[in-house]
């Protein structure tokens, strides 16, 4: 039982490194942020997604730019000041946004008062 | 009472978010930026339409009060219809006129320009989009208007129209 | 014509009957008399009448009747039948007149299979259900009217969007408006329950059967969604965290919380007050998500055609309920004196308090990442875009302890009694699994400690799910299929995640490249003509490392009415992974746009979330037979 188990696991294990191939690291790169930044003129796409004019450029913008060097937060920077903040589907965190952040942690952390209460706990 | 006292709260909640959705459904959600006078212009490096030889953007923006950069292309049915106001614009010599020629086929957009004027005293091309795109642009048409220091005094997404060109007048003088 | 007229004047016969059904109802409440058989016929009556509406409906699209308002704007004559019919729902006045059909139907389903609740019990949830029937109807008939006249004529119809002509899109709607609407009697149920302080573990048995249907029905139908997103839309993602997904998934989540928290309330007669809130929020959050996607305030691809005035009647009725369901709570709501209101730690409830306190937490976050732009926006006129990164940020972490909890939970009460040697098992699985996920992670280019954690949570959880079905010390079958499924998701989506690769060039007919697993090669186009679209067919060759050949022809549609080009990817699917291309035309020049992808366990997403359906619908058919 165990080993059957066991050799099951293996196969899939050794599996992975078919299944996965090794891109370049700039395209990883690249798609991590065409999935992170919002294609403007569409309805609630990014720019991954999106097959626009609009995306087709900012393709080829952030291609340009991952090549002259910049790391992936200086392309967001560079893109916030460029269209401001609705093109980062990555909210920053600042004092328009604490609530954003924070509400859901609260609540979290209310809701397990509310469950520890609720709790009896004996030995 | 406790739970009076917690319905009343509910219901102050309940206005609130009514109040905040209804006016929610008032605005439009198309985006529109917020004015981004004073940023400055990049530089770039582009072609020139009808004698296809490099030019840089310093090349360009020199010697005038202000400048009109309008991004175009011949296949922009908008970029008609605001095509009179440029043309309008073009005898205003305080302004240069720079046409960005946005991921077209150079031959119709010649054929544009010989059709309806130029109003442009320098015509460049943007092949692939990347110019307009680090401009912060959003596609076409799009109108910005840039004063001696190479600052950008207002960018307008969309075709021109009359209150459009009306406050771009005030900004000059 | 005729059919228009039909449609248009039963509806406004269904909306009397409710003006018949009420008064009877309100007299048969204060009478002593056995439940008035008069409110069987009329709600059947009702429910004829809505049914007939929407027949009158289909024939109108079948037969391309474009004197109605609605098959011109949404339907085609040279549109196949199967689509004409789909298109009846495919459109926002349509699905409404849908939602009505199905509300009016288990409303009448609910009266008759309720024969051993009280009378007063049962007459109230019918006049609670009653007012959410008028609404509807009044908002169909004020705003979205299917059955508006055109004169003169027109020759021709504009158009189904293409991209809803699909299958999976034709039966999504139906089946996600089925969990919607199940809601609406759980709702309704729960307020007659509290009025009538009848919240008790008889009325637990009763309603979790509709807590089930409605369960199963709401996850097929984010299911179908989800497959139409993938194949469909082109992108090879199936999840974005789009606004309107999201909408879809709150009710889900809070009807999750439900289904657990309802056993407890059977079992123990405990959390009454929980499981009636949760109750009531599911259905609200199923309105809310009728209101965000129909008013047209949020941005997302899948927008339908807007119009204020519908906004304000679906926000001025939601708030009507939610007022309603106030009052009826803070008001009516008794706790019992005699209600165990603690649980002790070391039990089963405790499991599934802590579920919901989880649940709730995920629930809060796609809220308020859902919401908060658009109050932002009103507030401080400033917008910004929540997307994919924040929901991972603040779901994946807690998702860690979430798989680990839902591993040792249900097992927590024999836990207390034999410790010792369950801990022992417990503590090997976990090494076994930590040792897995570290040579996944070891594989990988780049690595983070949270996926790590995660994937070992997910093992963990996989692998006592998987010994629980060889084990007899643990009997309820229902539960082990659905955690299973469970555990089966999220290891399939993460791994589907972390190992899908994809290539993206741009390509001419004859071309080829080579990439690091293999050579794709451009062969040909082919050029189709089909009765209401064009198509493009590419063929590719995709020669991989190991000399394995696959042939992929993706498809591109070009549709006249209205004009529309569409992608169609080319999926092949195995076991282990789906490979998914597609190609896109470049502007101007010869050139396709591909892209190539390979992800992993693709299939597995829905085999699992089936597995996990298969779990509801056991346990709703064991209630069954117990009866």
């Amino acid at each position: 039982m165990k080993t059957k188990k066991f050799f099951l696991i293996l196969l899939v294990i050794l599996n992975f490194k078919i299944l996965y191939a090794i891109e370049p690291n700039n395209e990883i790169l690249k798609n991590k942020i065409l999935k992170n930044i919002r294609c403007l003129i569409c309805q609630g796409q990014s720019v991954y997604d999106s097959q626009s004019d609009f995306a087709i450029s900012m393709k080829l913008v952030i291609d340009q730019k991952i090549n002259e060097g910049l790391s992936e937060s200086e392309i967001y920077d560079y893109l916030k000041d460029q269209y401001g903040q609705w093109i980062s589907y990555d909210p920053e965190f600042n004092k328009k946004t604490f609530i954003l952040w924070g509400l859901p942690i609260l609540l979290f952390v209310i809701g397990g008062v509310i469950v520890s209460k609720k709790l009896i706990i004996l030995k | 009472m406790k739970n009076k006292i917690l319905l009343s709260i509910a219901i102050f909640f309940l206005i609130f978010c009514f109040i905040i959705l209804f006016k929610s459904l008032n605005n439009s959600n198309v985006y529109v930026p917020e004015s981004i006078s004073g940023k400055p212009l990049i530089n770039f490096d582009s072609q020139d339409l009808f004698s296809t030889i490099k030019i840089s953007s310093d090349q360009i923006f020199v010697d005038s009060e202000f400048y009109i950069l309008n991004i175009w292309a011949s296949w922009c049915l908008p970029c008609r219809t605001e095509h009179p106001y440029l043309m309008e614009f073009n005898k205003n010599s305080s302004i240069k006129l720079i046409g960005l020629n946005y991921k077209d086929n150079p031959d119709s957009a010649k054929k544009f320009i010989n059709k309806f004027g130029n109003p442009y005293s320098v015509n460049i091309v943007d092949l692939n989009g990347t110019i307009s795109i680090k401009l912060g642009a959003y596609g076409v048409p799009e109108t910005f208007l840039i004063n001696k220091e190479r600052k950008i005094l207002k960018k307008i997404i969309g075709p021109l129209n009359k209150k459009l060109v009306k406050e771009i007048n005030l900004i000059i003088k | 014509m005729l059919a228009s007229q039909i449609g248009y004047y039963s509806l406004i016969l269904g909306l009397l009957m409710s003006f018949l059904i009420t008064p009877i109802c309100i007299k048969n409440f204060y009478n002593n008399k056995i439940i008035d058989i008069k409110i069987f016929s009329f709600s059947f009556l009702q429910f004829f009448l809505v049914f007939l509406s929407f027949f009158a409906l289909i024939i109108s699209f079948v037969i391309s009747d474009f004197s109605n308002e609605t098959v011109f704007n949404n339907s085609h004559s040279s549109k196949p039948l199967f689509y004409k019919i789909a298109g009846t729902w495919g459109n926002h006045e349509g699905s409404l007149l849908l939602w009505l059909l199905v509300l009016t139907f288990f409303i009448f389903l609910f009266i008759i299979k309720s024969n051993d609740q009280p009378k007063k019990y049962r007459i109230l949830t019918i006049l609670f259900q009653q007012i959410i029937i008028v609404g509807f109807f009044l908002f169909i008939l004020s705003t979205s009217n299917p059955f508006g006249y055109l004169f003169p004529t027109p020759k021709e119809g504009l158009g189904l969007n293409p991209i809803l002509q699909d299958p999976a899109l034709a039966i999504h709607p139906p089946i996600l408006y089925l969990g919607y609407v199940g809601s609406s009697i759980i709702f309704s149920a729960s307020l007659a329950g509290i009025v009538q302080n009848y919240i008790s573990k008889k009325w637990a048995k009763h309603i979790k059967i509709w807590i089930l249907i409605s369960w199963i029905f709401l996850t097929l139908g984010i299911m179908l969604g989800s497959i139409w997103a993938y194949y469909e839309l082109g992108w090879g993602g199936f999840w974005f965290w789009d606004p309107v997904e999201n909408v879809s998934l709150m009710p889900w989540l809070c009807l999750t919380a439900l289904l657990h928290s309802i056993l407890v309330l059977e079992k123990k007669s405990s959390l009454t007050s929980w499981t009636v809130i949760l109750s009531i929020a599911t259905f609200t959050f199923s309105m809310c998500g009728t209101f965000l996607v129909r008013s047209g305030i949020l941005n997302s691809v899948h927008t339908f055609a807007n119009d204020p005035s519908r906004g304000i009647f679906i926000l001025i009725f939601l708030s009507i309920l939610i007022l309603i369901s106030l009052v009826v709570f803070f008001l009516f709501h008794k706790e019992k004196k005699n209600e165990i209101s603690k649980i002790y730690f070391l039990s089963k409830e405790t499991s599934i308090l802590i579920n919901n306190w989880f649940v709730m937490y995920f629930l809060s976050v796609v809220l308020i990442g859902t919401v908060y732009p658009i109050f932002l926006e009103v507030i401080s006129n400033e917008k910004i875009s929540v997307g994919p990164p924040f929901y991972n940020k603040l779901i994946m972490p807690f998702l860690i302890f979430f798989l680990i909890f839902m591993s040792i939970g249900p097992k927590l009460h024999w836990i207390k009694t034999r410790f010792k040697k369950i801990k022992i098992q417990f503590f090997l699985l976990f090494i076994f699994s930590s040792f897995i996920s570290f040579l996944i992670i070891k594989n990988m280019s780049f690595k983070n400690l949270i996926n790590s954690f995660l994937i070992s949570a997910a093992f963990y959880l996989f692998f006592i799910t998987l010994k629980d079905f060889f084990s007899k010390e643990f009997s309820n079958l229902s539960q082990k299929i659905s955690h299973f499924g469970f555990s089966l998701l999220i290891l399939s989506i993460l791994l589907n995640s972390l190992f899908s690769s994809e290539l993206t060039t741009n390509l001419k007919v004859g071309e080829k490249i080579s990439f690091k697993k293999g050579i794709i090669s451009f062969e040909s186009i082919e050029n189709k003509k089909y009765k209401n679209y064009k198509s493009i067919v590419g063929y590719f060759r995709i020669e991989d490392n190991e000399k394995r050949l696959t042939i992929l022809k993706p498809e591109l549609r070009i549709y006249n009415q209205p004009y529309t080009i569409t992608s169609e990817a080319n999926i092949k699917t195995t076991l282990y992974s789906d490979k998914f291309l597609v190609m896109n035309l470049v502007k101007g020049n010869e050139y396709f746009n591909i892209r190539y992808q390979v992800k992993p366990f693709m299939i597995w997403v829905w085999i699992s979330t089936l597995i996990i359906v298969l779990g509801g619908i056991h346990s709703l058919f064991k209630k069954n037979h117990e009866k």
